[in-house]
């Protein structure tokens, strides 16, 4: 690797002020398992590399009546082992226990999956179906986003120079709330998604009809989709096969992928219809807190 | 070039203090820094596992950590996996099983599965193949690293 300086802030206003003065050529680390791998391809050329994993802030979970505050550079093993993340946040154990194999969940953060931008990206569909929002400082002070509005193309977000995400923000789920994150990849693990989808519902209290959805692809546009209309497709409509159809050719619509190595422009376009009646089957299923999903992934009794 | 920096870590349950160069990575430090060639480098870009070490009691991939981040931490390599002397469980038992061929990936395989009982003292044959899922192994087909695992595992049971 070409030769940079290192430096450990332990504090926000530390981390401003050492990305700052590096300009353009530093750059922010928590993980380490895109951002080394890109500097060791030579891909990325740095003067500073500014570790975040010392600010207490980026390192904390904190889960209150407000919901659930995830550092940035917390590392998916942290989540993993969160008793009260899994109870709570079933879905981002989806995308957790999927992102590379264990030594890279004992790295990789959520906050940087968001961050590298990546269209394929299994966290970020997730994200934005729990309607997440994402904090972050710079050297003009703090500002939020929402979790859709974050990516920009691939590889590219809203951070601007010095900025750096400090937390991602989860609404308490509501009550009879359900999500789940799926992708469809052509091996048992350890690739990245040809088709990722990521759903939430929240249902009626007798359980019966969807209140409000959303609905989010990856890898099937240059940044991850928030299929609105999807979601605003099942409002007040009844749990049904015939309503997952709807939402999943809404989401099959909305998806403009391209063909590459990975797979094509019409298996994706299938993929992200049977992914979006998947995840919302097994988010009605969580939100039902009943086991109502056959093990061909079909909502028994309801079509 | 950037200065080097000293690092104190614990390293095998040892004080111990190294320079290294900001860019330099913790499988390169481990390596050419402090001699622990035990650590290898299959890949060097988190694919392969060989690197593997215990940071703070969480596998990681060596080749993606930069050497100055361990400050303060606790590494533990497969050198440090034997005790007293004597082979570790998972040592023996890949002796024993015939888990290895050319070895290159033997110690990252050996501190993922120790990392793994650590965790799970009692993991099923899924358990184990899910969690090995990122060490590479060109030689053996896996199935007798997996059978020496478990055979570890329900040993210790």
């Amino acid at each position: 690797m070409q030769a940079f300086d290192f430096v450990a802030p332990t504090s926000v206003d530390e981390a401003i002020s050492a990305l700052a003065a590096g300009g353009g050529r530093a750059r922010p680390l928590s993980g380490g398992t895109d951002l080394i791998a890109q500097l060791q391809e030579g891909r990325l050329a740095l003067d500073t590399v500014v570790d975040l994993k010392r600010i207490p802030e980026l390192m904390a979970i904190s889960i209150s009546g407000d919901g659930l505050t995830l550092g940035a550079s917390v590392a998916c093993h942290s989540i993993n082992a969160n008793q009260a993340i899994r109870d709570a946040y079933p879905a981002l154990i989806d995308s957790t226990h999927l992102i590379g194999g264990t030594q890279i969940q004992g790295r990789a953060s959520i906050g940087g999956n968001l961050c590298n931008s990546s269209p394929a990206a299994d966290s970020i569909p997730n994200l934005i179906a729990h309607s997440v929002t994402c904090h972050i400082a710079g050297p003009n002070g703090r500002r939020s986003v929402a979790a859709e509005d974050f990516c920009t193309g691939p590889g590219r977000n809203v951070l601007g120079t010095g900025e750096f995400l400090v937390a991602l923000e989860f609404p308490t789920p509501p009550a009879n709330f359900g999500a789940a994150y799926l992708r469809f990849i052509p091996r048992n693990e350890m690739d990245i998604a040809v088709v990722g989808a990521g759903s939430s519902v929240v249902l009626s209290d007798d359980k019966s009809t969807i209140q409000s959805a959303r609905v989010s692809l990856g890898a099937v546009a240059p940044t991850p989709l928030f299929v609105e209309e999807a979601g605003d497709a099942l409002a007040g409509q009844p749990v049904s096969e015939e309503s997952l159809a709807k939402a999943a050719d809404l989401a099959k619509a909305a998806a403009r992928p391209i063909s590459d190595m990975r797979g094509t422009i019409p298996q994706r376009k299938h993929l992200s219809a049977v992914l979006t009646q998947r995840t919302l089957r097994i988010a009605i299923d969580r939100a039902r807190g009943t086991n109502t999903v056959d093990e061909l992934g079909r909502l028994n009794g309801h079509g | 070039m950037a200065k080097k920096i000293a690092v104190e870590t614990t390293l095998n349950g040892e004080e111990t203090i190294f320079l290294c160069e900001p860019r330099q990575t913790l499988l390169e430090a481990l390596r050419d820094n402090l001699g622990l060639i035990g650590s290898k480098e299959g890949c060097g870009n988190g694919n392969c596992g060989a690197c593997n070490v215990i940071l703070d009691g969480v596998l990681v991939n060596s080749c993606l950590v930069l050497a100055p981040e361990v400050e303060g931490r606790s590494v533990v390599t497969i050198e440090g996996i034997a005790e007293d002397g004597q082979l570790h469980p998972l040592q023996q038992k890949f002796l024993e099983h015939a888990s290895l061929q050319c070895g290159i990936c033997t110690p990252g395989f050996i501190v993922s599965a120790k990392a793994l009982l650590d965790d799970n003292a009692d993991p099923s044959e899924h358990d184990v193949r899910l969690w090995l899922a990122g060490n590479l192994c060109r030689c053996t087909g896996y199935d007798k690293i997996v059978r020496a695992v478990l055979d570890v595992a329900e040993n210790d049971a």
